[in-house]
């Protein structure tokens, strides 16, 4: 728990924030919050007569949240740094079908697929990157510019799903350990790392101190620019990872994969759940994935109460608003307490 | 006295841009030869340009409106409902109409301002709750259909004494371009544009901000149901009928020079953006450019818009470097 604490107050406001330890930070709201949905979910589902934490039920949520707890990963990054990315959606699509036509349906062509996945990936969050630092565009239209012409290669090329992924290469999205699959490991186990990047690393700090204030960052010696590229690749590279497990889980690359999920929008929506500032420098990863488990265990409830799936989004757009505006006001007391003392 | 047409600043470049982009189409289009061809397009571009005036107000006063495309449909989506061909329907269909926009810009601009929510998610949040609604409402396919009356505002044309037939459109139109562009002389519109510049300033100088930014909102809400009116003229009532237009809303004001995050460009650069963006499509559609290239198209100019207005002054400031203390001032001599 300490670690959780400590990771979600950036350095620079350990001074002014009074007792921590018995406030509770963002992280420990998101992680109550999915504790109460798990029993709140369960007590629903379990007056239908079924389990809602039962084998399957377990797998569904871990499943759903692979996909999007990666694409929100990166989007962390990004945000944190002041950042956002739009083009998470269009570029999980494009990676996917990268993956898969490589491949071919030939077992020796799986790590040139991954690997020529993932490069190209790098390769459009660095555009992503240097369209915002170099050519100084907002990065809300440097993304969205980048996402459309995207968009536009791929209505240009494909119609449908093309490519063949190697039977071999299928277990990544089916193999399991009991009830966890291990591609939801994978994702946990890049979670790890990014929150091992973000808080105990010199580039991370870099992140956090771009997001606070970048001017006081490059006045501090911060190369700015250098960490808010590397937010942008890192970002695109876990959209990227998420085209490749999307593609073995498919058998193929699919070119609206990632849009007729919402990838953008629905990962930006994850990381502001998970308690991480739109405006950047405050939250983390640990947060994000708690964000992407809430959504993903609400789409399960609901399937298992078969709600109307359109009713899902209604309650997802009202949490979403209200979750922010909670930390919102917490923020406020925080700082007029701040300033009292 | 010499009478100067005012521009405020960033409106040139697009009036440019604007400018080559018809003459494109006179020597592209045959259609383009004659006035009817220019109002045609004004018609085609005006609930984008509607929409874009309602996205400047909100933009320039230093939020986002992502909702503007979901209350498009749900405008269109409930019209078609209640209507449903019935033509004595019509007038309090399209007072329920613009009630409604007005009724989402209040709900984001009060969860904006007093519960200090971002409007990135507000919105956000406004988009899926407004898309659920209608798909929950109507079960994925709109029934209903629109009544004549109301689809003559989108279609019809009435006569004007020296132009012909006017479409209604281009009149309502050049009424709500009129509006804004005296309503930013005003004190409230100049108010506007502080605030996104600068919060604590007009803060500390009395001025209510939130008030101005709820005002934004309830614009944006209110241009948007009038854009839904126009669109259900022409467009088939559908639940994707405004699918992508909060985006193309913004690229529209963007490429008028609006700065994102506030406090600059005018009203009229919104809208001849949001025109450059309407007669930029109709061009590549001519120049046989396949549709699945246009947004490519549009995603390579809207980055070289925000480019160019960002780095512009930079650039030229390079090309053609200003010489510092051409003339030194002369020293008076001492004796």
């Amino acid at each position: 728990m300490s670690a959780l604490e400590e990771k979600s107050v950036p350095v620079t406001l350990k001074v002014t924030r009074p007792a921590v330890h018995r406030r509770l930070t963002p992280v420990a709201i998101v992680y109550i919050a999915l504790a109460a949905l798990l029993i709140v979910g369960s007590v629903l589902v379990g007056l239908r007569g079924e389990v809602l934490l039962d084998q399957g039920g377990i797998l569904n949520i871990l499943t759903r949240a692979t996909a999007l707890g990666l694409v929100a990963i990166g989007q962390t990054m990004a945000i944190l740094t002041g950042s956002l990315d739009l083009s998470v959606a269009y570029l999980v699509g494009l990676t996917s079908l990268i993956a898969a036509e490589t491949m071919a349906g030939r077992d020796g062509m799986v790590v040139p697929g991954v690997l020529l996945a993932l490069g190209v990936a790098a390769g459009v969050g660095l555009v992503n990157g240097l369209v915002i630092t170099v050519l100084k565009a907002n990065a809300f239209i440097a993304t969205l510019g980048v996402a459309l012409i995207l968009r536009g290669y791929l209505e240009d090329n494909y119609t449908g799903p093309a490519g063949d992924v190697p039977r071999g290469f299928q277990h990544l999205g089916y193999d399991r350990i009991g009830p966890v699959p291990v591609a939801a490991l994978l994702m946990l186990a890049v979670a790890a790392l990014s929150w091992w990047y973000l808080s105990r690393t010199r580039p991370g700090y870099h992140m956090y101190a771009v997001g606070g204030d970048i001017e006081v960052a490059r006045l501090s010696g911060v190369p700015t620019r250098r960490v808010i590229v590397t937010a942008h690749v890192l970002c695109s590279v876990a959209a990227g990872l998420t085209g490749i497990y999307l593609a073995s889980r498919l058998g193929s690359g699919a070119p609206y994969v990632g849009t007729d999920a919402g990838y953008d929008l629905e990962s930006i929506a994850a990381v502001v759940l998970g308690g991480t500032l739109l405006a950047g420098g405050r939250g983390g990863v640990v947060g994000t994935i708690g964000g992407v488990f809430i959504l993903a265990t609400l789409d399960t409830i609901f399937d298992d109460l078969e709600v109307d799936p359109f009713f899902k989004d209604v309650v997802r757009g009202v949490v979403l608003v209200t979750a922010v505006a909670l930390y919102a006001r917490r923020m406020m007391a925080n700082r007029a307490r701040g300033r009292l003392t | 006295m010499t009478w100067r047409p005012r521009l405020a600043e960033g409106t040139a470049p697009v009036l440019v841009v604007l400018l080559l982009l018809l003459v494109g189409l006179a020597i592209v289009g045959p259609a383009y030869d004659e006035p009817s061809g220019y109002l045609a397009l004004l018609k085609r571009a005006a609930p984008l340009v509607v929409l874009a005036i309602g996205q400047y107000f909100v933009i320039v006063s230093g939020g986002f409106d992502l909702s503007v495309g979901a209350l498009v449909t749900a405008g269109v989506v409930i019209a078609a409902r209640l209507i449903n061909g019935s033509e004595s329907a019509t007038v309090w269909v399209i007072l329920l109409v613009l009630g409604f926009g007005v009724l989402v810009g209040l709900v984001n601009g009060l969860v904006t301002t007093k519960l200090l929510v971002p409007s990135f998610i507000v919105t956000l949040g406004m988009l899926l709750v407004l898309d659920g609604a209608i798909f929950l409402w109507t079960g994925g396919a709109p029934r209903g259909a629109l009544s004549a009356g109301f689809r003559m505002f989108g279609r019809g044309a009435v006569d004007v004494p020296v132009l012909g037939k006017v479409p209604w459109s281009v009149l309502i139109l050049l009424a709500v371009l009129a509006a804004a562009v005296l309503f930013m002389r005003g004190g409230t519109g100049r108010a506007l544009v502080a605030a996104g510049d600068n919060e604590a300033a007009v803060r500390l100088s009395g001025g209510r901000v939130d008030r101005l930014r709820l005002l934004a909102f309830v614009l944006s809400g209110l241009l948007a149901a009038i854009a839904a009116i126009l669109l259900g003229g022409f467009a088939s009532v559908s639940a994707q009928v405004g699918d992508g237009l909060e985006f193309r809303a913004i690229t529209a004001v963007v490429l008028g020079g609006v700065l994102l995050g506030g406090g600059r460009g005018s009203v009229v650069a919104a809208a001849a953006g949001a025109l450059s963006l309407e007669a930029l499509f109709t061009l590549l559609n001519l120049l046989g450019v396949s549709g699945a290239l246009e947004s490519a198209v549009q995603g390579v100019i809207i980055i070289a818009a925000v480019a160019y207005a960002s780095l512009g002054s930079g650039v030229r400031l390079r090309l053609w470097p200003k010489q510092r203390n051409p003339v030194r001032p002369a020293q008076p001599e001492s004796s």
